[in-house]
């Protein structure tokens, strides 16, 4: 006979894993021998601590500090004129460091390179604007989303956030429904922070009924006056949330462990 | 005959020759709702939809004005976003009194999908929203529904703007 499961509560835990399942990821290769690729990892010497290619591009791994001359090698000498985005990856929780990357254009070749540094959380990457001109978006980009300050920036500046924001919005320990700065952000800006009470917390919950607010809300078959009062003494009766579908992703539980 | 006879001076007094001021001047106002030419997201392309040809606000003399100070509706038409509210207030505290707001889509009523840090839960946050209207987005038609209950609610109203009440936000 089959084993038996208990079958209470299977929507609270997976009750199947596969034991084989493994995470896919892109076949990695290692640079050919006398192809374009291969003059690039040389021309770039001493800087290339690592290099292979997926996905028919070539990846460089190189210090930090680095990068200007890197890319500067890429540029002049390997006919990498183009560089078509520049970003930076969360990795905090996972190695306590930014991965920072500038991908790479050869429109003569058809190639592509990806130069790609790891920048610790604090540490300040040279800005690349002498080489790159889009690169002044970008590193300010990477500014407002991930607070890596980039050295020698011509107007280092939030570009899509407001001035006066606080935090920076893409990197993982941010909550997707905004910090207690953020929630208030329109209140305090445009009334004050005295207005809080009066505005009161936004509503995140989209399907929230009040069922005694007769000015919003109407029960079908059971319409009354515009603002009559129907709660007949009862008291109001807060909503409760479920604890494990309204998870806080900040703090480290047990049961987020689980459901992972 | 004379049984029927009211005397004005006594009884009832102005209230008669008030009222029908009232409607000479609600007839006035909801027969000429400019709204203000302010288009956030999607929902826009559908309001300039209900603007031309085809749907023709003009019918309700309604024609977008490119001035807040010559509007006296506004319809937020879409997303807004933190960092855009203060100057949705600015031109908000731009247009002259009496003016009405609609909140035009589920992302203005509520932030509709946007649950996310950067959009503002509601509009009615940062104006007072006179017509809620849902659909994402919706239809021409269903605007032009929402003004004609605006219509309707103006034509309730007292001339008088500091009679009604209504929930200011500060």
């Amino acid at each position: 006979m089959r084993k038996y499961t208990p079958k209470d509560n299977v929507q609270g835990k997976a009750y199947y894993t596969d034991r084989f399942w493994v995470a896919p990821r892109v076949p990695r290769t290692s640079v050919e021998e006398d192809s374009h690729f291969a003059d690039i990892v040389s021309a770039l010497k001493k800087y290339a601590k690592d290099s292979y290619v997926e996905v028919g591009q070539l990846i460089v791994h190189i210090k930090p500090t680095d990068n200007i001359s890197a890319l500067s090698i890429l540029k002049e000498k390997c006919g990498y004129t183009q560089c078509s985005e520049l970003s930076a990856v969360d990795y905090l929780a996972q190695d306590g460091e930014f991965e920072i990357f500038y991908q790479m254009l050869n429109v003569t070749e058809a190639a592509r390179v990806r130069v790609v540094c790891r920048l610790k959380q604090g540490e300040a990457i040279e800005s690349i604007v002498p080489l790159f001109k889009m690169a002044n978006f970008a590193e300010r980009e990477m500014f407002d989303m991930f607070g890596i300050v980039a050295n020698n920036h011509p107007y280092l500046k939030r570009i899509l956030m407001p001035e006066d924001w606080s935090g920076h919005p893409l990197l993982k320990t941010y909550p997707l429904q905004g910090d207690e700065a953020a929630s208030w952000y329109e209140v305090d800006k445009i009334f004050g922070k005295e207005y809080r009470d009066i505005i009161g917390s936004e509503n995140r919950d989209p399907a929230k009924i009040d069922r005694y607010d007769t000015k919003r809300f109407s029960r079908v078959g059971y319409e009354v006056q515009f603002d009559a009062d129907i709660s007949g003494g009862e008291k109001e009766n807060p909503i409760e949330y479920s604890k494990t579908i309204m998870a806080n992703y900040q703090k480290p539980s047990k049961k987020l462990k689980e459901r992972r | 005959m004379a049984q029927h006879q009211v005397n004005y001076a006594s009884t009832a007094g102005l209230p008669v020759a008030l009222t029908s001021v009232d409607k000479l001047v609600n007839w006035g106002r909801s027969n000429s709702l400019w709204p203000l030419t302010y288009g956030l997201a999607c929902c826009a392309i559908e309001m300039m939809a209900s603007g031309a040809a085809r749907f023709d606000f003009d019918r309700f003399g309604t024609i977008f004005r490119a001035s807040p100070r010559q509007a006296d509706v506004m319809i937020l038409a879409g997303t807004l976003s933190k960092k855009h509210a203060e100057f949705t207030r600015r031109l908000y505290d731009q247009m002259p009194e009496p003016k009405w707001v609609i909140s035009m889509g589920s992302c203005a009523n509520t932030g509709g999908m946007f649950n996310t840090y950067a959009t503002v839960q509601g509009v009615d946050r940062i104006v007072p929203v006179d017509i809620y209207l849902p659909g994402c987005a919706p239809r021409p038609e269903t605007l032009q529904y929402a003004l004609m209950m605006l219509q309707k609610k103006i034509r309730r109203e007292s001339a008088n703007m500091n009679k009604n009440t209504k929930q200011r936000l500060v």
